[in-house]
């Protein structure tokens, strides 16, 4: 089974968000960078189905060279491909974005190991667009479906499974296929020592990428007004404990 | 959420370790109406207490640190959350070996166990470390863990139960309000995001925000956040059933600026083997801001990348488990200080503010009972004066020296440093007026304070031939450092004709004022009401007969006293001495306006007597005063003394003169064969000849004034500070005795000549460490050669039944004995014991 699984880095951040002056980026200045929790269950998915199957996990990323820094993170984790696509660091829009994509999806199948699967993250953590997955599934002509938490093999293809609004979708795809997956659907592995090792000895494959016309320009970024939440003491000591109780068992964690 | 009181006797901002420690101890001294503001959470409000590591290892390169993690590590015991696991500093190289040999030898002088150990008894104790990595390793068998969280919370909770604290969390210090007063302002308030509160009492326990929490008040702290690479690898299978935090010894890769400390399931690995990440307070993210706390920033790992192969080879199977992850990794934040010491009493700025800064988890609480009781006005149980928050002359305090110095010893955190090492950044920074002249000469410059001082000179190398024999010359690398045969050439030359020795980094401190006299006679022991025109050599004592500094004084008129003392301590001999001022009397720091030369030798007299016209015979210039003479065209005050045992005068000149002085010397010297000396002879071998003590070293808190041997016959009868416990210490006999030892033979054991640098055991006859009744342990507080009298030269305090003339003992140097011989009990001179060289 051959996967690709696209990431992108975004900040690292913390309840506040703080903008560069000129209001065009968030000031990572002291925060990290990551992938959003919807790619990281996508990467561990992935291990999780060539540990079981056989066959490669290709992790893709389109960004600047920094950008290697979350493909070695996957790499870590047991992705055996990395493949950079690099960009002058400037923004790219979810239209051109998903051409590139294709792109290589397509210079791989050409160079004789295409994917059987590609798997994205929901959507991205910052501009949440919701729509490289569909663009990607549609400019190479393959099924897609997004939100999946669950993915088992058939014969011949692929079921994945969502939530929605209560009630339980099931899908049968063939392949090859896109999947977009939801946070939740495993539990993402730590990267171990050895992991992190080999990660950092890998070879990274690096295509550099132009933007093509977008439809979508960033005009600036803005901070919504937080909306302030006040803690509420419930009691303290033993007292606190009916209160407590009552609590957990509201959120449905007790059963 | 508690309402802001509106007043408070003291505000302590910041309840991490030290904050909540600091709280415990003042209301325990009694102390009510305290407040501790934190912006952050209770119990964790994200600084560095926060992601420590919490291990606590007794062995220290500096007494100070040892004393305050040693009480530190006693508080936390006596809380219940310390958890002994013992710990290990593995040796990858031959030099490491050998340098843990010295750390145990030094651990052995300080009562601390510890033993070195070979590979596989670590392996027995570390099961999962490969023995064949390693050469041996040094065992500290009460090296533990503890929980900081837990201890500042009951320390918080016990002041909170004594009915003397408000605590004021989610509250932000927006600013602290002072106003003038005479010498410096003074705290008035403090404006908190709920609240102003009034009192004249802040603490400054902000861990990296001191700084920038310091400058509210218009004060400067040298301090700098950096960062320090931590990783948390788990679930690790062997600690599967773990009962508790730990059931391991604490691993110290030193070669590899490493550490491997198992908590719970997991193994933490610590590094300080990165490139140096210098963070400014201000940067650092808010809580809101940071994704995990403002202290733990997202973690480099190509930083710490290079570490993990280390660590692996050196825990292969328990690190190289692929079912164990890195669950945790930051790039935590801490405090770095230029020299390594915590930042604790009032700053000298502003009254009222203090700093119980820059202190890590080891130190913390014995940080906050110091602070505390010198708040409370009481001699702080450790002697803290190396940490004195006043310490620094401004260059330091600069942002530029803060970082540059921390950044050059961040990789030296495990580093096998020298005593004698040099700092490399940040320099030149203070340059004397001979300093284009020493250069000329070959000096080879240490740094005191800021100033370049030549150690010893190039150009005497000349001397080496002439002096062969008598030089002293060490064989063994370590000692070999930092060092030169030449320095005893100099000395041997000095004591023959006469030397010329750079004293520009002198503190310079002028106290004036009707109030002078009263002033210095009430913080000095000798007595300083003297004609003007007289030098006075004397200490100042805390209240409990402890030194605090030990400087000279000259009496330059009525109301007018010049303080000469080391600029290393100028700064706070400085504070100390304004601390003490009354209103009308005055303290100018003129350091950087003076600087002094010394010249010393049987031929002093002549070269001073072909430049000046003035008198300067015995008669007409008696030793123990001072006066102007004329040089050339230059003023000079002259004041005849010696530290080194010879005649001669110390010639204070103004900064701008200083160099035309000393080519009037320099010219008239040469007929006498006059040679420059460094401060190797100054410092070292003049001093330890004639058996004079030194601040820091002999003369510490611990010991008294008769026990250092320097009581006079009578007391002074005004009042000074110390002087009922100096009394009573004067009541009874000593519980030990400075003696002058001598090396009987470098050679004994059998591989090249050994020759201590300082703070080895003294081993009585069974071979076991002497202490004195106190319990206090005989240690070398001073080492150096002697070339005039041929031997290597020790002191120590010995238990008086030991400090007997002729009493043989042995001094333990890299685990081996050597025999030294008692050449002095007390202070009388080794050399020259008359004192008929300087009063000639």
């Amino acid at each position: 089974m051959e996967i690709g699984v696209c990431v992108k880095r975004v900040p690292m951040v913390g309840g506040t968000i703080v903008l560069t002056p000129d209001g065009q980026e968030v000031d990572t200045r002291m925060s990290g960078f990551t992938i959003s929790p919807h790619e990281e269950c996508a990467v561990e998915e992935a291990v999780r189905i060539t540990e079981r199957l056989g066959g490669t996990v290709s992790v893709l990323t389109l960004g600047p060279a920094v950008a290697a820094e979350q493909l070695r993170d996957a790499l870590a984790l047991g992705a055996g491909r990395a493949v950079l696509l690099e960009t002058d660091g400037a923004g790219w829009g979810p239209i051109a974005t998903a051409a590139a994509i294709a792109d290589e999806v397509r210079r791989r199948a050409e160079a004789g190991s295409g994917y059987d699967l590609l798997l994205l993250g929901n959507e991205a953590a910052d501009t949440g667009d919701y729509q490289v997955g569909v663009r990607v599934a549609h400019l190479l002509g393959w099924p897609c479906v997004t939100g999946i938490k669950h993915i088992e093999f058939t014969e011949g293809g692929l079921r994945a499974g969502r939530e929605y609004r209560g009630v339980s979708e099931t899908f049968d795809l063939s392949l090859p296929a896109v999947v977009t997956v939801k946070e939740g659907i495993n539990l993402p592995r730590y990267p171990s020592l050895p992991g992190r090792l080999r990660a950092k000895r890998a070879q990274i494959e690096v295509y550099p990428v132009s933007p093509a016309p977008e439809g979508l320009r960033t005009q600036g970024l803005r901070v919504p007004a937080a909306t302030r939440q006040q803690a509420r003491i419930i009691g303290t000591g033993v007292e606190a404990v009916p209160a407590l109780v009552g609590l957990l068992d509201e959120l449905g964690v007790l059963s | 959420m508690n309402d802001t009181p509106v007043r408070a006797s003291a505000v302590i901002i910041g309840a991490g370790i030290v904050g909540n420690s600091l709280v415990y101890h003042l209301a325990r001294l009694g102390w009510r109406d305290l407040v501790l503001v934190d912006k952050g959470p209770m119990p964790n409000p994200g600084g560095s207490t926060g992601h420590a590591s919490n291990f606590i290892f007794p062995i220290e390169y500096s007494k100070m640190m040892m004393e305050l993690t040693s009480d530190s590590t006693e508080q936390y015991i006596e809380l219940g959350v310390f958890t002994r696991s013992g710990g290990i500093e593995v040796a990858r190289t031959p030099e490491r070996m050998t340098e843990l040999r010295r750390r145990c030898t030094q651990a052995k002088s300080w009562g601390i166990p510890a033993e070195v150990i070979p590979p596989e008894r670590v392996a027995e104790l570390v099961p999962y470390l490969d023995p064949s990595v390693i050469l041996g390793g040094g065992y500290f068998p009460t090296v533990g863990v503890v929980d900081s969280l837990r201890a500042g919370t009951l320390m918080r909770e016990q002041a909170e139960q004594m009915g003397a604290l408000t605590v004021l969390a989610g509250t932000e210090v927006t600013g602290i309000e002072t106003v003038p007063g005479g010498r410096r302002s003074a705290v008035r308030a403090v404006r908190t995001s709920a609240g102003e509160i009034e009192t004249s009492h802040v603490v400054i326990c902000c861990g990296v925000w001191s700084p920038r929490v310091a400058r509210m008040a218009g004060a400067r702290l040298a301090l700098t956040p950096t960062v320090h690479q931590m990783i948390s690898v788990g679930p690790i299978g062997l600690f599967a059933g773990t009962v508790g935090e730990i059931s391991y010894p604490i691993v110290r890769d030193v070669d590899e600026n490493m550490y491997e400390r198992q908590h719970g399931g997991d193994m933490e690995v610590g590094s300080y083997a990165h490139r140096p990440i210098i963070v400014s307070p201000d940067e650092i993210p808010s809580i809101e801001e940071a994704a995990l706390s403002p202290t733990e920033l997202p973690f480099t790992a190509d930083d710490f990348d290079p570490q993990l192969a280390k660590a692996l080879e050196l825990m292969p199977e328990l690190l190289g488990d692929e079912k164990a992850g890195i669950r945790y990794a930051i790039n935590g934040l801490i405090s770095m200080t230029p020299d390594g010491h915590p930042l604790l009493g009032e700053m000298p700025e502003v009254a009222g503010l203090w700093s119980a800064a820059a202190s890590w988890i080891k130190e913390g609480p014995g940080c906050g009972r110091a602070v505390a009781e010198m708040m409370s006005g009481s001699v702080p149980t450790v002697d803290v004066h190396e940490a004195d928050a006043a310490r620094f002359w401004p260059g330091q305090l600069t942002v530029a020296h803060v970082r540059d110095r921390a950044r050059e010893a961040f990789n030296k955190m495990y580093g096998i440093v020298h005593p004698a090492e040099q700092w490399e950044s940040g320099r030149p920074s203070r340059l004397s007026p001979f300093y284009s002249r020493e250069r000329e000469l070959g000096a080879v410059f240490f740094e005191t304070a800021g100033w370049e001082r030549p150690f010893w000179y190039g150009s005497n190398e000349r001397l080496l031939e002439r002096y062969a024999g008598r030089l002293m010359p060490r064989e063994a690398e370590w000692e070999s450092r930092w060092w030169s045969p030449i320095i005893n050439a100099e000395h041997l030359a000095m004591r023959e004709t006469c030397g010329l020795i750079d004293l520009s980094a002198f503190a310079v401190l002028d106290v004036t004022g009707p109030a002078a006299l009263t002033a210095m006679q009430s913080i000095a022991v000798a007595q300083l009401d003297v004609p003007a025109g007289r030098v006075v050599y004397t200490p100042f004592l805390d209240a409990e007969g402890g030194f605090r500094a030990d400087l000279t004084v000259m009496r330059l008129g009525e109301q007018w006293f010049r303080v000469v003392t080391g600029g290393a301590t100028g700064m706070s001999d400085a504070k100390w001495i304004v601390d003490h001022l009354p209103p009308d009397a005055v303290l100018t720091d003129l350091s950087s306006a003076w600087s002094t030369l010394g010249l010393w030798g049987p031929r002093a007299r002549a070269v001073l007597a072909s430049v000046t016209s003035d008198d300067v015979s015995h008669e007409g210039f008696a030793f123990g005063t001072c006066r102007p003479i004329e040089v050339g065209g230059v003023m000079v005050l002259a004041s005849r003394i010696s530290y080194v045992g010879e005649l001669g005068w110390e010639l204070h000149v103004p900064m701008e003169s200083g160099a035309v002085l000393w080519d009037l010397l320099w010219e008239a010297g040469q007929p006498h064969a006059l040679v420059p000396v460094g401060i190797g002879v100054y410092g070292t071998t003049g001093r330890l000849e004639k058996g004079y003590r030194a601040f820091g070293a002999e003369l510490t808190p611990e010991y008294s004034i008769v026990e250092a041997g320097m009581a006079r016959p009578k007391v002074k009868a005004a009042p000074f500070l110390g002087k009922e416990a100096y009394l009573r210490q004067r009541e009874s006999a000593p519980t030990a005795v400075l003696c002058t030892l001598t090396v009987d033979d470098p050679a004994a054991s059998g591989g090249p000549l050994r020759y201590m640098l300082g703070g080895e055991p003294i081993l009585g006859p069974d071979g076991q460490c002497l202490a004195d009744a106190k319990g206090r342990p005989s240690y070398v507080t001073s080492a150096g050669s002697g070339p005039s009298v041929g031997k290597h030269l020790l002191m120590a305090y010995l238990p008086p039944e030991h400090a007997r003339v002729g009493n043989r003992l042995a001094v333990e140097c890299m685990g081996e004995p050597f025999g030294v011989s008692v050449a002095v009990a007390g202070s009388a001179p080794l050399f020259d014991p008359d004192n008929s060289r300087i009063r000639s």
